[in-house]
């Protein structure tokens, strides 16, 4: 052990093999940049353009793509839609790897405690992600959302506790396998407590699932939101995201067709590169996937 | 296969009075939570409030409340529609047959297409098609459906005028070929996000199944390529598929929803949607209860479907 833990420490962590397998999986690669641009654009963006996401223009309504300094036109009020679409993608990224924060932390919790302790305290918890998984995932947000008051904070909320369940299932059974692992046992044998021996010991075994699992649940929390806002349950305007930027779009959709266009494919690309990235963090990670 | 059946039904009710916990406890928190449609009432003081809520028992401990809601549930008594006082087991009966042909056509689309891109994917496996379909999976499973909807209808009903772009049949005119000229757009884009899912596990499946022994019997024999593809590989490997529609039916049900809203189809989706809008919170209630009894049902039945074909399964 204290051999292994030497060599590894001679090598930086950039020599390792799970950072060589990922740099050569070219479609993690893409993602990873794109991500780096879309996160760079939405930043330094709103800095750059020359127009306010809130600034109405009359005289400027429905203008299309490429319309002077408009590069992806104006929407039904004359705001720029480059503008909005980068205000938008602060609101629905921050949402995502909000979201994706905390069910990962209330999906690691339940999972921890589910496999360590077992017996009927784990299988209360099991059930209870089966019961929550029974529940088509739209249908609970929305009900919860036109419930609440929808400020971003209960948005981000909502969806971390409607989305912890994938994570505590993959954390449970990880947790479980290690359970009777020889360290473990050592740890018990030296008199640990269960909660030193749940999180020291056992969780940091378990990271590589739960890394990959939340950079699935980062895409999956960017498109409910996208759901719920197109539904206009979800961001409320005049704070722009890429959901309820849709949300009126398609009574528009034969004159001004980019406002449906364009915000869509923002999410898709911003989707497609997190699940890029997962699948290749889960190639370097080694981790064998037996749900998608 | 009794006792298979025994375990595996009494799981699924063990589920669904947890389902059904977790559905009380989002009522619970409802504004006004069962008396929301009274608040609204200007006629209503706070004080006949509380006297209705004596006399409906909402004073009493909420394990009570639970158990003579969840009674009343078993029951059929789901309680009435704010909006016209219909009971609500019948306003979702009469929109349930829109999701279920939505829902049964896409899925018919979603098992032909990823079946076959799924075994050819394994058959020619790391050809430039495998990749493709790879990455088109991937592009697929994170599209949002409703964007695709839009776009759907714009380029093909817009554009280029093949579908209409909504409702499920033209006024007065009720014929079968109507109602499928009206299903074939929304049931494409709802099937979207399963194709990808069906062929990444359709592929995994094969592949599995060419590695049994048994195929390497068949070729030993002289069996051709083909025959054992048909006889031997597709059908062990179409078996999994059956846990895999019942697994995959909250996924389409959330999808339903969202292509139900673009297209202003009218079934249970639009049903939730609207209900929303006029905070009519039994109907909404009703329509989350049923969502999840609809797939406890439909995995319950896929893994008797599957023990019933595979005694593999059911002898452990």
């Amino acid at each position: 052990m204290t051999a292994l833990a030497a060599h590894a420490s001679s090598l930086r962590w950039w020599h390792s093999r799970a950072v060589y397998r990922f740099m050569s999986h070219h479609l993690a690669l893409l993602g990873s940049a794109m991500i780096i641009l879309l996160i760079l654009a939405c930043v330094i963006g709103p800095y750059v353009l020359p127009y306010d996401s809130l600034q109405i223009d009359l005289r400027a309504r429905f203008a299309p793509p490429l319309t002077g300094h408009h590069y992806f036109g104006t929407d039904p009020l004359g705001r720029d839609l480059a503008a909005r679409l980068l205000m938008a993608g602060q609101v629905s990224l921050l949402v995502g790897f909000s979201a994706m924060l905390l069910s990962t932390l209330i999906g690691t919790l339940v999972g921890v405690i589910a496999g360590y302790r077992g017996g009927w305290v784990g299988a209360v918890l099991m059930r209870t992600v089966d019961g929550f998984l029974s529940y088509p995932s739209i249908f609970l947000v929305l009900a919860l959302a036109a419930t609440l008051r929808p400020s971003p904070v209960m948005i981000t909320i909502i969806i971390a506790v409607t989305g912890w369940m994938e994570a505590a299932r993959i954390v449970e059974a990880e947790v479980r396998s290690l359970r009777e692992r020889e360290f473990v046992l050592a740890g018990r044998m030296l008199g640990l407590s269960g909660r030193h021996i749940m999180f020291r010991e056992i969780l940091p075994n378990a990271m590589g699932p739960i890394i990959v699992a939340s950079t699935l649940t980062v895409a999956r929390a960017i498109l409910l939101e996208a759901y719920i806002s197109f539904l206009g349950y979800g961001i409320q305007p005049p704070l722009p995201s890429w959901g309820n930027m849709l949300n009126g779009a398609q009574q528009y959709l034969a004159s001004a067709p980019w406002l449906a266009i364009i915000p869509g494919a923002a999410i898709t690309i911003a989707v497609t590169s997190f699940n890029f990235i997962g699948d290749g963090l889960r190639d370097a990670l080694d981790i064998r996937d037996d749900h998608i | 296969m009794f006792r298979f059946l025994l375990s595996r039904v009494s799981q699924s009710v063990v589920l669904l009075v947890i389902v059904s916990i977790i559905g009380f406890t989002i009522l619970s928190l409802m504004p006004g939570g069962p008396l929301a449609q009274f608040g609204l009432d200007p006629g209503m003081t706070q004080k006949d409030i509380d006297r209705l809520a004596e006399q409906l028992g909402l004073n009493r401990p909420l394990w009570i409340q639970y158990l003579e809601w969840a009674w009343r549930l078993v029951q059929g008594d789901w309680g009435r529609s704010f909006r016209d006082g219909t009971p609500v087991l019948a306003v979702i009966g009469r929109h349930l047959v829109a999701t279920l042909l939505l829902m049964g056509a896409s899925t018919a689309i979603a098992i032909a297409i990823g079946t076959w891109i799924g075994i050819r994917g394994a058959t020619h496996r790391y050809s430039l098609f495998d990749y493709l379909a790879t990455i088109g999976a991937m592009v697929a499973l994170s599209i949002p459906t409703f964007w695709f909807g839009l776009v759907g209808i714009y380029v093909f009903s817009l554009q280029l005028g093949w579908v209409p772009a909504g409702n499920m049949y033209t006024i007065g005119d009720g014929s079968v070929l109507d109602y499928l000229h009206h299903l074939i757009l929304p049931s494409a884009v709802l099937s979207l996000v399963h194709v990808a899912v069906w062929s990444r596990y359709m592929r995994t499946a094969t592949l599995d199944a060419l590695s049994q022994d048994f195929v390497k019997t068949a070729r030993a024999k002289g069996v051709s390529e083909r025959r054992i593809l048909m006889k031997h590989v597709v059908g062990n490997a179409l078996l999994p598929m059956v846990t895999l529609a019942g697994m995959q039916l909250p996924s389409i049900l959330t999808g339903a929803l969202v292509t139900e809203t673009v297209f202003t189809w009218p079934g249970m989706g639009r049903l939730f949607l609207d209900s929303l809008g006029y905070s009519d919170y039994p109907v909404v209630m009703g329509l989350l209860i049923f969502s999840a009894i609809l797939v406890v049902l439909g995995n319950l039945t896929a893994d008797i479907v599957i023990a019933v074909v595979d005694p593999r399964i059911r002898l452990g």
